[in-house]
């Protein structure tokens, strides 16, 4: 009756559409994921506190001078040796913590002139004002570096498991807060930051 | 000479672009969905250090980010070559941190009041920056007790930080 005839929209353009839109998100496109080392800056004290007084042995001082070469522990170090002489710092356990257990899970040389306990060795970086940034970041890098070893040494013997591992399963955001999963993961973090404590500190910079 | 002719009978059938649109808007779809456009204009040079011992940060991360460098090659007529601070897309000085610090917080739409605690900032610097800038940028976050920060990098050994 009163059919008519609608006619074809040709397709025949189509492609070259999504090819224009196709070009332009590849162009736009950055493959940018957003990654580094994350940390804690302490909270400034209140005044008239007095800083808690450490024994030089648990103490491992890095200094970095405005050419980029580092002192450690009184000594020039290169930046490749650091991790390695940090791990031996952490994990010499020559002592007893606060509550005066010795460490059973030291694997170090339990020297009396390094550090007590894992608990109580500090890490203090210092740099100079014109210390470059990415001498820093190496810096950093290897100290967490060596944290890390240690923690996924412990991490492997409890949970077969790396510490590493564990820590990004945890920050994964398709789990959800509070769930029973992610309690459990942050108990067994916990756990092996209690073995480990990260204590970094960036002490103020130097001046010349 | 005809047993020979025979076999070149039908000449090579067309290729069917029928599927090129069909393939096109597959790729289309995944750059689509991938695309995340940058947010600010880098006016500072960005070739950042590399680490490997590094934490992702999520997409749902509460970030503000700081950005510090030498200015870029075309900024250097007008800002000198010392390293700056960038904040949003403007060049700004160190005192000028804190209230970037609270109007993004209060006014971003992403962020928001309630996440003045778990905020993380980012530092995007430059390697070659000097540590004082750095040291200033952080006192100026401790003051303000925004103690969260996460150095960004790239992922890569440290001694690529000092290859030419």
């Amino acid at each position: 009756m009163g059919r008519r005839n609608i006619p074809e929209v040709s397709a025949g353009s189509m492609a070259d559409i999504a090819f224009l839109l196709l070009i332009f998100f590849l162009v736009t496109t950055t493959f940018e994921v957003d990654s580094g080392i994350t940390r804690k800056l302490p909270p400034i004290p209140p005044p008239g506190q007095v800083p808690p007084i450490i024994k030089q042995k648990n103490l491992f001082t890095v200094l970095v001078n405005k050419n980029n070469d580092l002192l450690v522990e009184e000594e020039v170090m290169q930046l490749k040796d650091l991790r390695q002489a940090t791990i031996d710092f952490l994990d010499n356990g020559g002592g007893t913590n606060e509550i005066g257990e010795p460490c059973n899970y030291c694997q170090g040389k339990k020297d009396e002139t390094s550090s007590d306990h894992p608990n109580k060795a500090i890490i203090s970086v210092r740099n100079d004002r014109e210390t470059e940034y990415k001498t820093f970041i190496s810096v950093q890098n290897e100290l967490v570096g060596a944290y890390n070893f240690l923690r996924n040494r412990e991490s492997m013997k409890i949970n077969g498991q790396k510490y590493t591992t564990i820590d990004s399963l945890y920050n994964d955001p398709k789990l959800k807060d509070g769930s029973p999963e992610k309690d459990a993961l942050s108990k067994k973090l916990k756990k092996i930051q209690d073995m480990y404590p990260l204590k970094i500190s960036e002490a103020e910079n130097v001046k010349n | 000479m005809s047993k020979f002719k025979k076999k070149k009978s039908g000449e090579l059938p067309p290729v069917s672009t029928a599927a090129m649109p069909d393939i096109v808007f597959m790729l289309l779809f995944f750059f689509m969905t991938v695309t995340t456009f940058k947010k600010d204009d880098y006016k500072v040079r960005q070739n950042l250090a590399f680490a490997d011992q590094v934490q992702t940060l999520n997409k749902d991360d509460k970030v503000i980010y700081i950005y510090a460098g030498k200015p870029s090659q075309r900024y250097q007529d007008d800002f000198g070559t010392q390293a700056k601070i960038q904040l949003n897309d403007k060049f700004a000085d160190v005192s000028e941190i804190k209230d970037y610090w609270f109007n993004e917080i209060n006014n971003n739409p992403k962020l928001g009041q309630q996440y003045q605690n778990v905020a993380i900032t980012a530092l995007k610097v430059d390697g070659e920056t000097n540590m004082g800038l750095i040291s200033d940028i952080k006192q100026e976050l401790r003051e303000i007790n925004a103690l969260k920060i996460n150095y960004t990098t790239k992922k890569g050994e440290f001694s690529k930080n000092y290859k030419k």
